[in-house]
């Protein structure tokens, strides 16, 4: 495969997988090519990145595909695994052979290829406290304990081997024991201690993944695995369907994300910040310049702030859609004086009270679920929510308020309350509701959708790209 | 030409004591080499300022800032016509011809230069900052595309001015709004993190002289540990120069519970990080 097909295929892999990658960019990353040393693989890398890669969130894909694209080293088709002799494609990505021997040797290591367990154990050991040669420690090891036989003549390669052989999380104890020697436990030093061997154990994790990746590849194609092992990047992740990785990720991202969506907000109502004309000012200054008006004044624009009331599904169905919410609400609630949030599954309560600016979100959550109302029979019902809603919160919503609804319109078949929603759709200014399933699931089962949304405009919110979307028309 | 290499970059902002890694010395590279805009991203306090100071000090270059804010428009950010000089100049002109003073009062002399402008027009090699974008409305990042695509200002009464040499622009943002796609797909992107605690270590060795090896260490790590927990505001690398700092201004050689819990509020500046932080770190 020449550079540029591999580039060609390299671009297209990364559209595949989700990265806007215009033509101009494309461009721009060959013109980075032809300026920086090719052999130098993490430069080749950085060039790629500063080209093509315009967000943070599209990173981690970025870098799989980049390995796969532009292996770190070839297998040495000679070495006896019996795979298909070399095709043209080992040649590319690198003239370092698989350094798996040397690596560890040179350190004083065992010999990788024929150590016991135990051995290599102590190497990992060595390695994970900070030594060099991760990287062809992890080769070694995906070659020695990876493959898995599968059918006939062929093989196949798997992480989990790798890691159930080596098991470097227990080897955690043992470090600890090391690097604190004999300090006292549970204090600072073991948290930095442990912080420090938990983030190389996850380099190691990584430095496996990515081989074996590598070794799939050589045997059956790029392109296939590099479908199936590309996450999409954060943004568009569904709510509905996410780990709890990938919430802790999301996590990190919402306050950056509620300050942007915030400063949205507040961006459209600057538009024209120059107020009204300030006459009396404006002539007062005059004076001095013989009543020629140098210097106009205006008077400042008055801030308009929305109020906006957030009504929220905090049933098990969209368990992680109104975590996700919640913590929105709460960063909003930072940047906003009046935003009131309830929650509901039964019946409803306001949980405005625990996000109060300055507290510790993680906190908030287990708080609310602890002591907040919000559960009678722990089925969703959201008829029963709305009355009670406007019962208790019902002058919560008035002509200044932007009212928020989020959840799935399933309400188990229970009466759905469709006048009172009217109403309180009818006191608030603007009325809107997320829904965080997509469009062709509505309407099906239980799902209320088409009725609740006659009464309250609907949209599909599934992910930080719609959520986004739709608060630029909050305004 | 500004840098020869990426090793080269690295080699020239360390003798400024601003340390890169690989991506950001080929970024910083790339910029000056494809002479196109870098724009750096991340959360406050990383160094993106910084950098582009760095490469103004290590080319020998000017630097000019522009400081973005909401509200900044074309007079703040261009150019702008000095209109109290132009009275004066047609009230003493008096009698004399309009043609003639209309000529005249749009000159050089009456032009008031603003960094953007500035830039373009600079004979000597020019490092042109564009700090904060993401505080500027959105218009503003209309007349930056124009600026940075084509390296060229139209003035109506002057015509077109184009770069003698084109400046080296470094965007910084804190991505507080989304910046446009068509800004992004002009410019180099850099998104810079906080360093990994070696890099870190090796900072806080070059910005605090006097400071030890290993109580740089310890600090790197803590700092390091500290952003893993979930607080609103993790320690940028300037507040851990600071905190550096701090300890050696009270004569501390050791990072222990007592030396951090007696100077938390250093790197941690909200209430609730502190007392996260105490909790969680068993302080």
């Amino acid at each position: 495969m020449s550079l540029l097909d591999r580039h060609v295929g390299f671009v297209h892999a990364l559209r595949e997988a989700g990265l806007p990658v215009s033509p101009a960019e494309g461009l721009d990353a060959v013109e980075a090519l032809r300026v920086i040393d090719l052999t130098e693989r993490e430069s080749l890398r950085a060039a790629y990145a500063a080209t093509l890669v315009k967000r943070p969130s599209y990173r981690p894909g970025f870098d799989i595909l980049f390995d796969l694209w532009f292996p770190a080293t070839t297998s040495d088709p000679g070495a006896g695994r019996g795979t298909a002799p070399a095709d043209g494609e080992n040649e590319q990505g690198g003239e370092n052979r698989p350094d798996g021997g040397n690596a560890g040797g040179g350190a004083g290591g065992p010999d990788l290829e024929n150590a016991a367990v135990p051995e290599l154990r102590d190497r990992l050991a060595e390695l994970l406290l900070g030594a060099d040669g991760m990287d062809g420690f992890a080769r070694a090891m995906v070659e020695r304990f990876g493959r898995l036989p599968a059918g006939t003549g062929r093989q196949k390669w798997f992480s989990f081997p790798v890691m159930r052989t080596l098991s470097p999380e227990t080897l955690m104890a043992r470090l600890l024991a090391e690097v604190l020697g004999g300090r006292e436990r549970g204090g600072l030093a073991e948290k930095v201690a442990r912080q420090r061997i938990g983030e190389n154990i996850r380099r190691f994790e990584d430095a496996v993944g990515t081989d074996v990746r590598r070794r799939i590849a050589e045997e059956s194609g790029i392109e296939p695995i590099a479908r199936s092992s590309v996450r999409p990047p954060l943004e568009q992740l569904d709510f509905l369907r996410i780990t709890r990785t990938d919430l802790a990720r999301l996590r990190r991202e919402v306050h950056p994300l509620a300050r942007r969506l915030a400063s949205r907000l507040t961006v459209k109502h600057c538009l024209g910040h120059r107020g009204r004309l300030d006459f009396r000012r404006t002539v007062r200054a005059s004076l001095s310049s013989g009543g020629v008006p140098l210097t106009t004044f205006n008077r400042p624009r008055r801030p308009h702030r929305p109020e906006l009331v957030v009504l929220c599904d905090v049933s098990d169905s969209v368990a992680s859609f109104a975590h996700f919410t919640l913590l929105l609400t709460y960063a909003l609630r930072e940047q906003f004086a009046r935003v009131r949030a309830f929650g509901f599954v039964d019946t409803v309560d306001e949980i405005t009270r625990f996000f109060a600016p300055g507290a510790d979100v993680v906190e908030a959550m287990t708080r609310l679920t602890k002591e907040a109302d919000m559960v009678r029979f722990g089925r969703t019902n959201y008829g029963y929510a709305l009355e009670r809603f406007a019962e208790r919160y019902g002058d919560a919503v008035g002509p200044k308020t932007s009212l928020l609804i989020l959840g799935d319109a399933r309400s188990n078949y229970q009466p759905p309350a469709l006048e009172t929603l009217g109403r309180l759709a009818g006191a608030a200014r603007h009325a809107y509701w997320l829904n965080p399933e997509p469009v062709a699931q509505w309407d099906t089962g239980d799902s209320l959708a088409t009725a609740y949304g006659g009464v309250v405009p609907m949209r599909e919110c599934r992910n930080v790209t719609q959520l986004a979307a739709f608060v630029e028309d909050l305004a | 030409m500004w840098f020869a290499s990426p090793a080269d970059v690295r080699e020239r902002l360390g003798a400024v004591d601003y340390l890169s890694d690989d991506s950001i010395a080929t970024s910083v590279f790339l910029a000056g080499a494809l002479g196109k805009p870098l724009l750096a991203e991340g959360p406050a306090g990383v160094g993106k300022t910084q950098l582009a100071k760095a490469v103004a000090t290590a080319t020998g270059a000017r630097l000019i800032r522009l400081q973005c804010y909401e509200g900044l428009d074309e007079a703040r950010a261009l150019y702008e016509w000095n209109y109290k000089k132009q009275l004066l100049r047609i009230q003493a002109g008096q009698g004399e011809s309009w043609d003639a003073t209309h000529d005249d009062i749009f000159t050089e002399e009456f032009l008031l230069e603003r960094p953007l402008l500035a830039a373009i027009r600079s004979e000597t090699p020019v490092v042109l900052l564009i700090d904060e974008t993401d505080k500027a409305d959105v218009e503003v990042e209309g007349l930056l595309l124009e600026i940075l695509s084509d390296y060229q200002v139209t003035i109506p009464e002057l015509g077109t001015i184009a770069a003698v040499r084109r400046p080296y622009v470094v965007l910084t943002s804190n991505a507080t709004r989304e910046l446009s796609e068509a800004l992004k797909r002009r410019c180099l992107y850099l998104h810079l993190e906080y360093p990994t605690p070696e890099r870190e270590r090796d900072i806080v060795l070059a910005r605090v002289p006097g400071i030890e090896a290993d109580l740089a260490e310890q600090l790197a790590r803590t700092v390091a540990t500290m952003r893993s927990l979930e607080l609103k505001k993790a320690p940028s690398v300037a507040e851990t120069v600071d905190w550096a700092n701090t300890l050696i201004a009270l004569g501390r050689t050791e990072l222990d519970e007592e030396a951090i819990g007696a100077t938390l509020g250093v790197v941690l500046k909200h209430a609730s990080d502190q007392t996260r932080a105490r909790k969680e770190l068993g302080l």
